[in-house]
This record gives structure tokens, C-alpha cells and sequence, in this order.
């Protein structure tokens, strides 16, 4: 195993670059999957006829797909369609669809644990059902969405890995090109990425827990059910997320 | 939309499609048994087995599965150990899932409350016959829904195959692609082939948790 050649400071340099850019689009895809996936969370806990059905579709067929599927699906059968994205924004694109989904999922069911009867006191105080959502409903909802949502970012820093099959210059694909140059740099190289990756990883994860155990008290406050995503919750310390 | 190609690339896809499900079970059933023996690890009256335990546990979650994969497929050969695609990418997604399975398995023991335990040490049951006779049968049940969680999560991550030639649905796929150049029915079919496997899954985790939510 050659370390110092493959920790050479120029081969250093490259996979910090790469993992720059892993950064940048894990930001940018969970920026806009949180958003995308709050759409798709609302719409499927207001019951709008249609409009319900139709997301409660998506988000399944969506959730139920590999997402390097949907990775190639944007940047090779997209186009065809004349939908054309650069490569950094078809990872960026796949990724949102694909965590916006999941995090819907999160989303939907954080609406739905939070008490019936808060929602009624509301309505029969006058507010309109836009009113609840707003100011009741969703303020509660998303303080006991925080952790399921953290654990939800770190699958989605570890998925732009696999933006690797279309070449995007992330920290998987200047690994293998720093593994390409000698053949006893391999496991070194695996060993940075997977210290680089872990790093970050393992300190949103702490940060996740810190915030579960706070909402663990806050959830045994009266009328306070149990989000029911899958693996998400109950579990204690609970970021068996859905991870590729 | 053109279908018409299909039936050249058939047997293309009914290939992959029977790999990818092979993998997913070789995967399950090594990720499961890993899994028991972690979980047990990381709840033993020893330090160093917990602290190895919780080592594993969380290294694997952190990192992504392609990495792990890559461990098999390009850092094993890098010191003389040869495996084929198939074989690494199936290794990569167990000791890969092992880590997801072990956290349920735990989280799902140590739900079941310590006065369970108590009360079976206290009546003159051995650790080991408290925990199979009194412990684990409750704690399976609360432990089957986020495995059959994994186990549709594995099925999607077995896709990953595809990045190192592993000849299931994802690598016939992109060969059909190349060849046919009818991208957007291609990934389409390849959609309903994984569809067949996850729907149904998805739909038992639903109702597995439905049921544990009832029975408490």
C-alpha cells in the first residue's frame, strides 16, 4: 500500500476538490428536496381531491425505484424528450425527485401525529384550514419532523456518490481516477473518501440524536402520536433511513 | 413510445431481473445473520464487544454503499484477491445492510422493557435463556417491520451491481440501451421490473406496521 504516493499533496488537493463538489450538491439537493418533499407532504395531508391521489402516486412510484435508475432516467432518457440538463444539475434533479419523495413521506406523516383535536380547537376558533395548517399544524409537525429529516440528509450526502455513473467530478469519481494511477493506492484512497464521508456523516448523525432525545421529552406531551414512516421512528435512536 | 424492441432484449431483462433477485436474497439472508451477531454485540455485558459492535454499526452507516462495494471490487484485487462483479457487489451490500439490520435488531431488544428481564433473571432463568425465552420473542415483533423496511431498501441498493458489472437489472438496462437506443422505454421496463419487487414490499411493511401500531 503506497500512502505517501497516494496522499501526495496534489492527489490531496484533487479529492478535496471532489469532495467540495460533493458538498455543494448534497446542499443544493437538500435545499430543494426539503422543499419539493414539503409540497408533496402537504398536498398528501390536505386530501385534495386529485391533487392527494395524484402526489400519494408519484411519491410511491418514486420511493420505490432505485435512484440510480432515476439518475440515468434524467441525464440519458430525459433528453430524448428535449429535457436537457448539465451533469451537475441532472445528479441535482434526480436526487430531489428521489429524497423529495422521501422526505414527503417524513413530511406527510409528521402532519398527521399531531392531535386531531388541536386541529378542531382551531377550526372552531375560527381559523381557516389554510390558518391551522399554517400557524397549528405545521409548526408542530415540523419540530418533531427534525430528526427522521436529518437522517433523510445524511442518505442524501451518501447517494451523490452515485452521480459517479454519469461522470460528475464528485469525490467517488476523483477516487477512481487517484486509484487509476497505481494499483497500491487503492485501499488508501477508499480510506480517505470513506474518513471524509464518515466525518461529516457521523456529525449530522450526532446532531440528529441530540435533537431526538430533546423531542423524546417534548413527545410525551398529551396528544402526541407517532409519525409511521417506515423504520423512521420508534426505534429509539432511529435513522434506519432508505439509504442506496 | 416504441415498444417494439423488447422482444429481441427479453431475455436480457428476465437475466438481470433474476440476478438482481438472487443477490437481494444472498444479501438478506448474510446481512440478517450479521445483523443478529452485531446486534447481540452491541448489547453484551462486555465493553470491547459493544465498543466493536457500535464501531461496525456506525462506520457502515456513514459511509456510502459504493464505497463499500468498491472495497470488494477494486481494493480487494489491489492485494490479489480476484472476485467478479456479482460477488463483490452481493459482499458490499451485506456487510453494507448488516449495519441497518444490527440497529434494528438492537433498538427493537432494547424496547422491551428491562423488567422483563428482571423478572426472568430473578426467577432462576441464565441471561441466555431470559433473552430467547422472555426477551426476543417480543422484541421480533416490534423488530419485523424496519426489517422488511431493509429488505426493500436492499432490493433498490442491489442496483448498485450495475456500477461494477454485476449482471443484474440495472447492468442489462444500460447493455439494452446501448444496443437499442429506445433510452426512455428501456429504463421504463427496468422501472416495472423493480416496481414488481418493492411495491409489494412496501405494501407489507405498511401493513406490518399498521399491526404493531394496533397491538400497542
Amino acid at each position: 500500500m503506497d500512502f505517501a504516493g497516494a496522499y501526495s499533496p496534489h492527489n490531496l488537493m484533487f479529492m478535496l476538490k471532489g469532495f467540495g463538489l460533493t458538498l455543494v450538491i448534497a446542499g443544493v439537493s437538500i435545499v430543494l428536496s426539503f422543499l419539493f418533499g414539503t409540497l408533496l407532504g402537504v398536498i398528501r395531508y390536505s386530501r385534495i381531491r386529485l391533487l392527494s391521489p395524484l402526489a400519494m402516486i408519484v411519491t410511491e412510484m418514486i420511493r420505490n425505484l432505485p435512484l440510480l435508475l432515476l439518475i440515468f432516467f434524467v441525464k440519458f432518457a430525459l433528453p430524448e424528450v428535449g429535457i436537457k440538463f448539465s451533469t451537475f444539475w441532472a445528479a441535482v434533479v434526480a436526487l430531489t425527485i428521489f429524497e423529495g419523495a422521501m422526505i414527503g413521506e417524513i413530511v406527510r406523516s409528521g402532519l398527521q401525529s399531531v392531535n386531531k383535536g388541536l386541529v378542531e380547537a382551531a377550526r372552531s376558533s375560527g381559523l381557516t384550514a389554510v390558518q391551522t395548517l399554517r400557524h397549528v399544524v405545521l409548526p408542530i409537525g415540523l419540530r418533531r419532523m427534525v430528526p427522521p429529516l436529518v437522517s433523510q440528509f445524511i442518505s442524501l450526502l451518501k447517494d451523490t456518490s452515485l452521480a459517479v455513473v454519469i461522470s460528475l467530478p464528485e469525490l467517488m469519481h476523483s477516487s477512481n481516477i487517484v486509484m487509476g494511477q497505481n494499483i497500491s493506492q487503492v485501499f488508501p484512497v477508499l480510506l480517505l473518501a470513506a474518513a471524509l464521508y464518515f466525518t461529516v456523516n457521523y456529525s449530522l448523525s450526532l446532531l440528529s440524536r441530540r435533537l431526538e432525545s430533546r423531542e423524546g421529552g417534548r413527545r410525551r406531551t398529551p396528544g402526541a402520536g407517532t409519525p409511521t414512516v417506515a423504520g423512521k421512528v420508534n426505534t429509539g435512536n432511529a435513522y434506519v433511513g432508505n439509504e442506496v | 413510445m416504441d415498444f417494439s424492441f423488447v422482444g429481441a432484449y427479453w431475455g436480457d431483462f428476465t437475466e438481470g431481473f433474476k440476478n438482481t433477485i438472487y443477490a437481494s436474497l444472498l444479501a438478506l439472508a448474510g446481512s440478517f445473520i450479521l445483523g443478529i451477531l452485531l446486534a447481540v454485540f452491541r448489547i453484551s455485558p462486555w465493553k470491547v464487544l459493544r465498543i466493536l459492535g457500535t464501531a461496525y454499526v456506525e462506520f457502515f452507516r456513514n459511509i456510502p454503499l459504493l464505497l463499500v462495494v468498491y472495497v470488494f471490487y477494486l481494493g480487494l484485487p489491489s492485494m490479489g484477491v480476484d472476485l467478479d462483479g456479482f460477488t463483490s457487489g452481493t459482499l458490499g451490500l451485506m456487510v453494507y445492510t448488516s449495519a441497518f439490520i444490527a440497529e434494528a435488531i438492537r433498538a427493537g431488544i432494547q424496547s422491551v422493557p428491562t423488567g422483563q428481564m428482571e423478572a426472568a433473571r430473578s426467577s432462576g432463568l441464565s441471561y441466555v435463556q431470559a433473552m430467547r425465552f422472555v426477551v426476543l420473542p417480543q422484541a421480533v415483533r416490534i423488530v419485523i417491520p424496519p426489517i422488511s423496511n431493509q429488505f426493500l431498501n436492499l432490493v433498490k441498493n442491489s442496483s448498485i451491481l450495475g456500477v461494477v458489472a454485476g449482471f443484474d437489472l440495472m447492468y442489462f438496462a444500460d447493455n439494452v440501451n446501448s444496443y437499442s437506443f429506445q433510452t426512455i422505454e428501456t429504463y421504463m421496463i427496468a422501472a416495472g421490473f423493480y416496481l414488481i419487487l418493492t411495491i409489494p414490499l412496501a405494501y407489507a411493511t405498511n401493513v406490518l406496521e399498521r399491526r404493531l401500531a394496533r397491538t400497542n
